[in-house]
């Protein structure tokens, strides 16, 4: 289900870092020996034999990060990202695997595309790859896909992502029919009704700027139906980028209902506020849009406590040309792997909002539960999925650092603290900085 | 958690517009204002002499760039600029390289070129002056970015009612109708209340945004609140910018009749303004247009003499005084 590309796998020791995996429940300062890219060994003063050494002394060592939605823009949009170099960036935040949206062109709705993509990864994937495949062909919202098929050819899980599933008969089936393929439905929601003509949150920013509003119910009244769809099926949902107190508060309400439903949430929606569109800046628009610093607070929270237990990039890369327009006029979408760490390293961790180890488990056993998948952990026996971390480190964001084809970050200019040194992702170093 | 905030330094509204740009009214201070409605009031005494042309922007180019329909806006500016002697050109999007897919970005650029001192801009979206201030080193003269702002209009409007009333600080302004997608409003409630008037927003919930009382109005759906203002402002049933379906109004006919101003809804001696232009007969009764009590054409004229205004202070000192500038006696 995960691709990444065939390349020899490496004999490695980490020496000395504070080996932090809050799953496992460690917390040590100890040698990490990776032999042949599986974990060998932990210990003190390991000995080298032929292994590449990597100083960790005063870093973190922690299980790698798997980011539940990125766009790859592959196939079409090549200009934007490919799968390599969406892959180097993951690799520079500090991800061992991504999972890569379905609206592409053409939409990964058929066995055909998906199978081109899995070979694609399979010679070009930097870390693994798992791709989604649509709910409905060609993401119109009409005609289920042929989700046997696209299960058994490797798609990891189920979307119309950047769209919403506005039928609620066809969300209905397409969450009893993936029942057959144990993959989960992920949905965006929106009220494409409620949302049109929208390019911010509306509030008191969108009143006073004329910006056509999106409102907090939009989001929230599709969450509450696709809750309810999922208790009635008794069926597992993951809900996309969550940006509403609205939504939050019924997730809570579901999950006291026993409705099995994940939930993943951006950094940009933690760290910023519908105040920041006063910049006008189109690096801080994006689907579903900034809340209220009381939605943020919500967020916030609902991460610190486990009901959302992803942190998810929604990393969307657009050209520049299609950015430098007016506000109105933009794509949404802004990039996130090569920041998700630092942004929230800097400001969840630093004043002390969630501590280090909740977010190391957000970014990374909790996508890779949501979808079912192994979660990376420091564990003798386990594939070397880690990330090294300079907890100390303080950089300023510049665009030409980015490893992404795409600059659109909301983050340019940005001082942050907090930084990936070295990512190790299934069993090869594929990022020291 | 303000820190929480991205702002970048070359996206940050621009400084105090005397120096460089006229983006937004919050943009300015009430000095700013107060000194710009002086200098008006002086060029309306320059246009009462036989010779109108002032020499102060001679050598000065001033390009007109409007992406959307206009009358009144299009026309001031281009006069003032000429009575100014300044050298004026104009660009519509229709026509010109917009018509072959050109960004404004890339179009910003190529007037760029020609040093430009001012650039006038309507475009149907707000942040398109930022842009153009961005790519240029024009000052730059927003006359209606989409929904956000139209400045000018708003300073002209101060000007019509301070020379009406004598003052603006007291009064009480009802602006009813089509607030959700009225720049007009926008700029008018950010202005007067930073000149001290009392603002209240009447009409139909759907087209009274959600938090906009935060702008210090208040907000009601009844139209008999105009009843207690010295100034209703009607504002244009804006049919263009409407989402087709969205249901603001269930009907013109019936948005006429609740909201429609007309002579049975205004006391004696109540002024009422409107930015133009109007649709008679559904936001405004024409009786209420035609009648003595109106500074509809009024606002046209301090449309001219405040844009003037907005040129030469963009182009001169600013804070000094318009008299030391300006020779009044041969032209």
């Amino acid at each position: 289900m995960l691709f990444v590309k065939d390349a020899p796998n490496e004999n490695l020791i980490v020496r000395a870092a504070r080996v932090l995996d809050p799953v496992e429940g460690l917390d040590n300062q100890v040698d990490v020996k990776v032999d042949n890219g599986v974990i060998a060994e932990l210990g003190s003063n390991l000995p080298q034999n032929s292994h590449k050494v990597i100083d960790g002394t005063g870093l973190v060592l922690a299980p790698a990060f798997v980011d539940p939605h990125v766009h790859l823009r592959t196939p079409g949009r090549e200009d934007e990202e490919t799968i390599s170099t969406g892959t180097r960036a993951a690799a520079a935040g500090g991800y061992c695997a991504i999972l890569a949206m379905p609206n592409t062109e053409p939409v990964v709705d058929s066995a055909a595309v998906l199978g081109a993509l899995v070979e694609q990864a399979r010679a070009d994937a930097e870390v693994q790859v798992g791709f989604l495949a649509a709910i409905s062909k060609g993401q119109e919202g009409s005609e289920l896909t042929e989700m046997g098929e696209l299960a058994d050819e490797g798609a990891v899980g189920f979307t119309d992502d950047g769209r919403p599933v506005v039928a609620t008969s066809l969300m209905w089936r397409a969450l009893q029919y993936a029942s057959i393929t144990d993959r989960p439905i992920a949905v965006h929601c929106e009220d494409p009704t409620l949302s049109r003509g929208g390019h911010m949150r509306e509030g008191v920013v969108s009143a006073e700027l004329g910006i056509g509003g999106w409102p907090s119910i939009a989001e929230s009244v599709m969450v509450e139906r696709d809750l309810a769809l999922a208790l009635y099926e008794n069926r597992t949902l993951h809900l996309m980028h969550l940006s509403a107190r609205a939504s939050v508060e019924a997730l809570r309400r579901a999950h006291a209902d026993g409705v099995r439903a994940t939930a993943e949430v951006t950094p940009h929606h933690l760290v910023l506020t519908d105040e920041a569109v006063r910049t006008l800046d189109p690096n801080v628009k994006m689907n579903p849009p900034l809340g209220a610093e009381d939605d943020r607070k919500a967020l916030v929270e609902a991460l610190r406590d486990g009901t959302l237990s992803c942190v998810a990039t929604d990393h969307a890369p657009h050209a520049r040309h299609e950015k430098e327009v007016p506000f109105e006029e933009a794509p949404f979408g802004v990039t996130g792997l090569e920041t998700a760490f630092s942004s929230l390293y800097t400001h969840l961790v630093e004043p002390g909002l969630i501590s280090l180890e909740t977010l190391l488990e957000r970014m990374s056993a909790g996508p890779a539960r949501a979808y079912g998948l192994d979660a990376p952990k420091i564990a003798v026996g386990a594939p070397a999925n880690a990330v090294l971390l300079d907890t100390q480190a303080s950089w300023q964001v510049a665009e030409d650092g980015f490893k992404s084809r795409s600059k659109n970050s909301w983050l340019i200019g940005e001082k942050l603290s907090g930084r990936v040194r070295a990512t190790i992702a299934a069993g090869r170093l594929v990022h020291e900085s | 958690m303000g820190d929480l905030h991205v702002m970048r330094d070359d996206l940050r509204p621009p400084g105090p517009p005397p120096t460089r740009h006229l983006i937004s009214i919050g943009d300015l201070s009430r000095e700013d204002v107060e000194r710009l409605l002086g200098t008006a009031r002086t060029f309306e005494r320059s246009l009462d002499r036989e010779m109108k042309k002032l020499p102060t922007l001679r050598g000065r180019l001033v390009i007109n760039v409007f992406y959307e329909s206009s009358t009144r806006t299009s026309s001031s500016f281009e006069l003032a600029a000429k009575r100014l002697s300044a050298d004026t050109m104009s660009i519509k999007a229709s026509g010109s390289a917009v018509d072959k897919g050109e960004s404004l970005k890339d179009t910003a650029i190529t007037l760029g070129a020609y040093d430009p001192d001012v650039i006038v801009l309507r475009h149907p979206q707000i942040g398109a002056p930022q842009l153009v201030a961005k790519v240029t080193s024009a000052r730059i003269i927003n006359a209606g970015d989409g929904k956000h702002q139209h400045p000018t209009q708003a300073l002209l409007d101060l000007y019509t009612i301070q020379e009406q009333f004598g003052r603006i600080e007291g009064l009480h302004v009802a602006i009813v109708g089509d607030v959700l997608h009225s720049r007009v409003a926008r700029s008018n409630i950010q202005a007067l209340v930073l000149l001290g008037a009392r603002v209240t927003l009447v009409g139909p919930p759907p087209l009274l945004p959600r938090g906009i009382e935060e702008m210090g109005c208040e907000v009601t759906t009844d139209i008999d609140a105009i009843g207690a203002a010295d100034i209703v402002y009607v504002l244009r049933m804006q049919k263009e910018r409407m989402l087709e379906g969205a249901n603001y109004v269930p009907s013109l006919r019936e948005y006429t009749a609740r909201w429609g101003v007309t002579p049975e809804r205004l006391r004696p001696g109540q002024k009422v303004m409107h930015p133009g232009p109007m649709n008679r007969g559904v936001e405004i009764d024409p009786l209420v247009a035609d009648a003595a009590d109106a500074l509809i054409e009024t606002q046209v004229r301090a449309g001219l003499v405040v844009r003037m205004a907005v040129l030469y202070d963009l182009l001169t000192t600013g804070p000094k005084p318009v008299e030391a500038e300006v020779p009044m006696g041969v032209a």
